[in-house]
């Protein structure tokens, strides 16, 4: 099938090849094959490592959410729109805290957005537009990469006709692989970003003096350098990772990135763009935006919505043992939650629904296989820049889909709820 | 040694983690990469170990020097890839802002003749 959606990274590549009956794939990343290969799944929803039916792992998972006093929902940036809108009204409906895979990657950089706003575009417009590219703390060609083809360094644009037309400067505490695609790099030293995003401002508005011979392990010439490279260039955009948002400062980091760019709009045109990782991940905050007004951390145990990333994130609720029971969907938090988080989710009952066995599975009550989405389920995602794509069913499946087990889940509550 | 960790993705452990019970996944995020010369000074050779130790727990990872040529990573720094190894020394404290500091934490590094654990036993 031709115009196949990748369901891997946050680029959301909609022009790739892929042969549903002999797995065959053509134009993919490495990231992307992978993700469209055969591999060992989940086989049947058990309870306690028993095999069950579907319906009964539903009721029994429907059971415990039900009865648990504040259960935590978390997951989400792997699957569709469809299925994320079901999961918020499940987590109101149970009065639970609903939390996405953000919390653990991008959720710092939200913050500061909804603090400062944000210059953006589309990745069209990067492809189209931008003569500079600015990889800031992130690393494309491992995370994102075919971004760099697509978009952001080779891509043939229309008024940026290719690699020739673009400088690349790649900032970062390592020289990464994505470093040696870049015409310029920058090694700056941990935790020292935000220092050099002040000097940067600094230097923009003339004010040299105030800067000290050398930034956050920068030579202040080059500082100035770079800013000069900057100001000169006709559409710049600076694309960032969790370089920024994961070091000491986090969101403080981002905020200070996003005032750069704001001032750098006074002299000529600049966007920022997060690299977003999971496909759905932007879903997974906008679609819960819709439903409920925030994006992450909401918790509903008082009957209406209530925002506090210091307290109902999936891993500041497990710190403070705030949640009884989880339903995982779409994630692996045994794998990529801290040490002590992980703690607290062995102690409760945790029902997981994904594809793939993970490291989760292995802590779970209940289990229950679902089709992967974008391959064996359909269905609708955002880009990293917030354009919704539609993903298509390719490979049929005998497994529910996420929405198909999550409807059949919120009917059982509400079910229970009336008994 | 004295070390900044940092976290972050990789190509080998993006393509596994789909595959996160299999002996590839396991050896695509049980080691932590340094700088030539502190794998030098150290004294550490291909398939060696390290305990990793940070306020927040430690760690036993199989060491890696850079592994391409053109690649740098400075003096005093090691990566790890994401993953439940890299889980158990980053700080969990999240500064209010809900997400743990996985890069930039503080730490200390020995060669140790331990094993690595597998990752089953990670949660146990």
């Amino acid at each position: 099938m031709e115009n196949v959606t990748c369901t891997f990274c946050g680029a959301v590549c909609d022009d790739l090849y892929f042969d549903g009956d002999e797995f065959r794939t053509k134009d993919f990343c490495p990231l992307g094959e992978a993700k469209f290969s055969r591999k060992k799944r989940i086989e049947y929803p058990t309870i306690d490592g028993k095999k069950v039916s579907y319906e009964e792992a539903v009721e029994r998972a429907a059971e415990i959410l039900h009865n648990s006093k504040r259960p935590l929902l978390f997951g989400w940036s792997s699957t569709v729109n469809e299925a994320i809108r079901l999961g918020v009204i499940l987590a109101e409906k149970v009065r639970g805290i609903y939390d996405q895979c953000a919390s653990v990657c991008h959720a710092p950089s939200v913050l500061a957005m909804i603090e400062e706003g944000i210059a953006s575009g589309s990745l069209g417009q990067i492809k189209n537009r931008t003569d500079l590219a600015i990889f800031w703390g992130c690393n494309p060609v491992e995370a994102h990469p075919r971004h760099p083809t697509r978009y952001s360094v080779m891509a043939r644009g229309l008024l940026t006709k290719g690699r020739a037309d673009r400088k690349v400067v790649v900032v970062d505490v390592r020289k990464t692989v994505s470093a040696l695609m870049a015409s310029h790099f920058i090694q700056v030293k941990p935790g020292t970003d935000y220092l050099v995003f002040s000097a940067m401002r600094a230097l923009m508005e003339g004010y040299e003096d105030a800067v000290p011979e050398e930034v956050g392990g920068v030579r202040k010439e080059k500082l100035i350098e770079f800013v000069e490279m900057i100001k000169s260039a006709k559409y710049i955009t600076i694309l960032f990772g969790l370089g920024i948002a994961h070091t000491r400062g986090h969101d403080r980091n981002v905020e200070n990135v996003i005032k750069l760019v704001q001032l750098i709009n006074r002299y000529t045109r600049c966007i920022l763009q997060p690299m977003r990782g999971h496909f759905n991940v932007v879903g997974a905050g906008e679609v819960a935006a819709w439903e409920c007004g925030f994006e992450w951390a909401v918790d509903f145990s008082r009957g209406y919505p209530r925002f506090a990333p210091s307290e109902f994130t999936g891993v500041e609720a497990l710190l403070r043992k705030d949640c009884d029971a989880a339903l995982i969907v779409a994630s692996d938090p045994a794998a990529h939650f801290p040490r002590a988080a992980v703690e607290q989710l062995k102690r409760i009952p945790v029902i997981q629904i994904d594809p793939f066995p993970n490291m989760t599975t292995l802590l779970s009550k209940v289990v229950i296989p679902c089709a992967i989405s974008g391959i064996e389920a359909e269905g609708t995602a955002y880009r990293m820049d917030g354009v919704p794509i539609r993903v298509k069913k390719v490979v049929e499946s005998e497994y529910w889909s996420d929405e198909e087990i999550l409807e059949k889940m919120l009917e059982k509550v509400l079910k229970l709820r009336e008994d | 040694m004295n070390v900044i960790i940092i976290t972050g993705r990789t190509t080998e452990q993006g393509t596994l983690v789909e595959d996160k019970l299999t002996h590839d996944y396991f050896k695509s995020v049980n080691y932590c990469e340094l700088n030539k010369e502190d794998f030098a000074r150290m004294g550490l050779k291909e398939g060696d170990r390290v305990r990793v130790k940070t306020d927040y727990g430690e760690v036993v990872l199989f060491a890696r020097k850079n592994v391409i040529d053109e690649t740098h990573i400075p003096e005093g720094m090691i990566f790890i890839p994401m993953g439940p190894y890299a889980n158990q020394v980053i700080n969990p404290g999240t500064d209010g802002t809900g997400t743990p500091q996985y890069k930039g934490v503080k730490g200390i590094i020995e060669k140790t003749d331990e094993n690595v654990i597998g990752i089953p036993e990670i949660l146990r």
